[in-house]
């Protein structure tokens, strides 16, 4: 993934694209298959069709241990609704079909390991771009990447607001897709301030990597994106479009357009 | 996915720590802590000083003459962790990892319960040093051990019922690791078994292991011999891996877990040994009920601290190299073991204790001429509720 003369990754298109445009990309997540199949798939294209330039695509869980009310009951949804992993796939595939920006699919370890060692190529085989497992820190991460990197599929860090700076080389290394930056204490959907420190953190994987670097963890306004976008490649919005998706697409669609415009890095040189 | 064995696991291809990064220097810090504690005299000897003086220890070897010739048994020897300060072994755990605690300048204290047994114990030792604690428990074991919650409620700690999911363990465990995620710099998780990632399973086993050590020294000077059988039940497994500790190196000595079989194992039950595949669950590599999909499968059992999908990676191991073997009872068998028990030597257990009681007969029927070695894990008085319900309430039943 990471080779500078191979062709280049839909990852990386979309990440320097959007640094030519002086904006960070929106990285929008939402869990698929939530509430069921076809409202599941009318959420995603709104959400792509209103600017989302990344799509991080949830893998119900029964045991969603990092993530907050909002993100568990969306997997409560989806599961009760009869989701499956090969379902997800399979959702991947036919939004792919009709859009050609980057699939990232966010998972926790255990569903991911009922794949076996063919897990590669079926992750390629439906489009999708890159995997964050939550559960798997670097120390355990080879044995799912190097499956899922040998089919050409990437891979996404987490690095926490814990991470000392003696692990912090480390783990930024074993990113290939991009370096996902968990911007507080706690779990997905709590509410972020933005401080120096958070700055500084971000100022400093940057040191570490040549890989995009994203922010994510309790950002649900515009305010809040438009304050992360100067120092990052991407900022992930979850919880907020899971919420504004109950209201229905057209509200989804409305606060993917609100971030997004937040985004631009007017007046600030390009990074 | 692959199951060569990898070395940063504990246990054959079991253990590991699988927790999100934000926890993952919690967790090395606290191995370090660990590793540096407990080789410590000093650490030790306080340790020691608080299970004589606080929980009570030794707790008694009582032999069971009546239970035997019920069962047809040569012996049995019952390793009486009931009779520890707050009715079970798991006081033994906390005493350390509060200890811990305390080294590591932590503050605050969170636990998950099932039965509540451990909610309670994790709640007195922190009474016992004024630190602020927190337990989670399933909404579904709230209601059905009552008396546990109103225990803590009383012991000063802030029991917070969790409604997702089944309401039970497992959901418990899924809220107290979100309270470390978003506490970690002030707040030490107390898990309550053998389970989760290193150093937890190792570290809850060393915290048990006084039971097997105890246990062994006592049958020796009761008998002049060492046990031919020891048994315990399994929930995440630390009364297990607290008295089998004392016996792993006595290749003589049968050890055997007993799981909750639920209904049936055709039906609902909680018998992660039996039924079980590898997987990656609340931060291990270890057997895991779950569907096809890698979903985790909802446990069933009578007993709330038998009712988890998990179980400790040492077990798993355990079971791999056939150094101990694991059987499953049913919700009925246990509640006749329970009765059994009382009846015969006028102990009440627990129900979870129960499940090991009820495997006593057919072990006996293997063989008569062994001696058999029973952790009572805790007393039954919490589960007199359930038990009631059960049965006809008067508490007279038919006698035999
Ligand atoms: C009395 C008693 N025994 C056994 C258990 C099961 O736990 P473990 O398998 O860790 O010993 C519990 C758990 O709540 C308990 O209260």
């Amino acid at each position: 993934m990471s080779g500078g003369d191979e062709e280049r990754s839909r990852i990386d298109e979309v990440f320097a694209a959007c640094r030519a445009q002086r904006r960070a990309a929106l990285v929008g997540y939402l869990t698929a298959l939530d509430p069921g199949r076809e409202q599941s798939l009318a959420r995603l294209r709104a959400a792509v069709e209103a600017g989302v330039d990344v799509l991080e695509l949830g893998v119900p869980f029964s045991d969603p241990t990092a993530d907050g009310p909002v993100v568990q009951g969306a997997m409560t949804r989806a599961l009760a609704a009869g989701a499956t992993l090969a379902g997800v796939l399979e959702l991947a595939a036919e939004l792919r079909a009709g859009w050609d920006g980057p699939i990232v699919l966010f998972s926790y370890a255990n569903p991911l390991l009922r794949l076996g060692p063919a897990i590669g190529e079926r992750l390629a085989a439906a489009g999708i771009d890159a995997v964050l497992v939550v559960d798997l820190p670097p120390e355990h991460a080879p044995e799912l990447r190097a499956p899922v990197e040998a089919a050409g599929v990437g891979w996404v860090s987490l690095v926490a607001p814990t991470t000392p700076a003696s692990r912090l080389p480390a783990v930024a290394r074993s990113a290939s897709a991009f370096v996902y930056a968990v911007a507080l204490r706690g779990v997905t959907g709590a509410t972020l301030e933005i401080d120096e420190e958070l700055v500084a953190r971000l100022d400093a994987i940057r040191a570490h990597t040549a890989r995009p670097v994203a922010v994510g963890f309790g950002v649900r306004e515009p305010a809040q994106a438009a304050a992360l976008a100067p120092y990052v490649d991407g900022v992930v919005v979850g919880s907020a479009f899971i919420e504004a998706a109950e209201q229905g697409p057209a509200a989804l669609a409305a606060k993917v357009s609100a971030i997004r415009a937040a985004l631009t890095r007017e007046g600030e040189a390009a990074r | 996915m692959n199951d060569a064995t990898d070395p940063s696991l504990e246990f054959g291809p079991y253990g590991g720590r699988y927790v999100a990064e934000t926890l993952m220097p919690a967790v090395q810090a606290l191995g370090e802590a660990w590793r540096e504690a407990w080789p410590d005299e000093g650490f030790r000897a306080q340790y020691r000083r608080i299970l004589a003086e606080y929980v009570g220890r030794p707790s008694p070897l009582t032999p069971a003459p009546r239970l035997a010739e019920r069962i047809g048994a040569a012996r049995v020897l019952l390793k009486r962790e009931d009779l520890n300060h707050t009715g079970s072994h798991k006081i033994n755990n906390c005493v350390g990892q509060v200890l811990l605690a305390r080294r590591l300048g932590k503050t605050r204290i969170i636990a998950e319960t099932g039965a509540g047994q451990h909610g309670v114990a994790t709640a007195t030792v922190c009474a016992y040093f004024g630190l602020p604690c927190v337990v989670y428990m399933g909404a579904v074991d709230v209601e059905r051990q009552a008396l546990n919650v109103f225990r803590m409620r009383l012991l000063g700690a802030q029991v917070v019922p969790v409604h997702a999911g089944s309401a039970t363990l497992k959901d418990a465990i899924n809220e107290a690791l979100r309270d470390w995620v978003a506490n970690v710099d002030s707040t030490h998780y107390l898990i309550g078994s053998v389970m989760g990632p290193d150093p937890y399973p190792t570290m809850v086993r060393e915290l048990h292991r006084v039971i097997g050590e105890e246990a062994r020294a006592q049958c020796l000077r009761l008998t002049g011999e060492l046990p031919d059988v020891v048994v315990a039940c399994v929930g995440g497994g630390s009364n297990a891996m607290g008295i089998f500790s004392g016996f792993l190196d006595d290749p003589g000595v049968a050890l055997v877990g007993v799981e909750a079989a639920g209904e049936g194992l055709q039906g609902k039950h909680a018998a992660t040994m039996s039924k079980g595949a590898l997987g990656i669950y609340h931060g291990m590599r270890s057997l895991v009920l779950q569907d096809e999909d890698g979903q985790l499968q909802e446990a069933h059992s009578i007993s709330a601290g038998l009712d988890y999908p998990g179980v400790g990676p040492e077990h798993a191991w355990l079971r791999h190299t056939g150094r101990a073997r694991y059987l499953s009872v049913t919700d009925d068998e246990a509640l006749e073991g329970l009765r059994l028990l009382s009846r015969t030597e006028g102990i009440i257990p627990a129900l979870e204790t129960a499940h090991a009681v009820a495997a006593l007969r057919g072990l006996a029927q293997e063989d008569p001429s062994r001696t058999l070695l029973l952790n009572v894990s805790g007393r039954g008085d919490k589960d007199m509720h359930t038990v009631m319900a059960r049965h006809d309430a008067s508490g007279e039943e038919e006698q035999r």
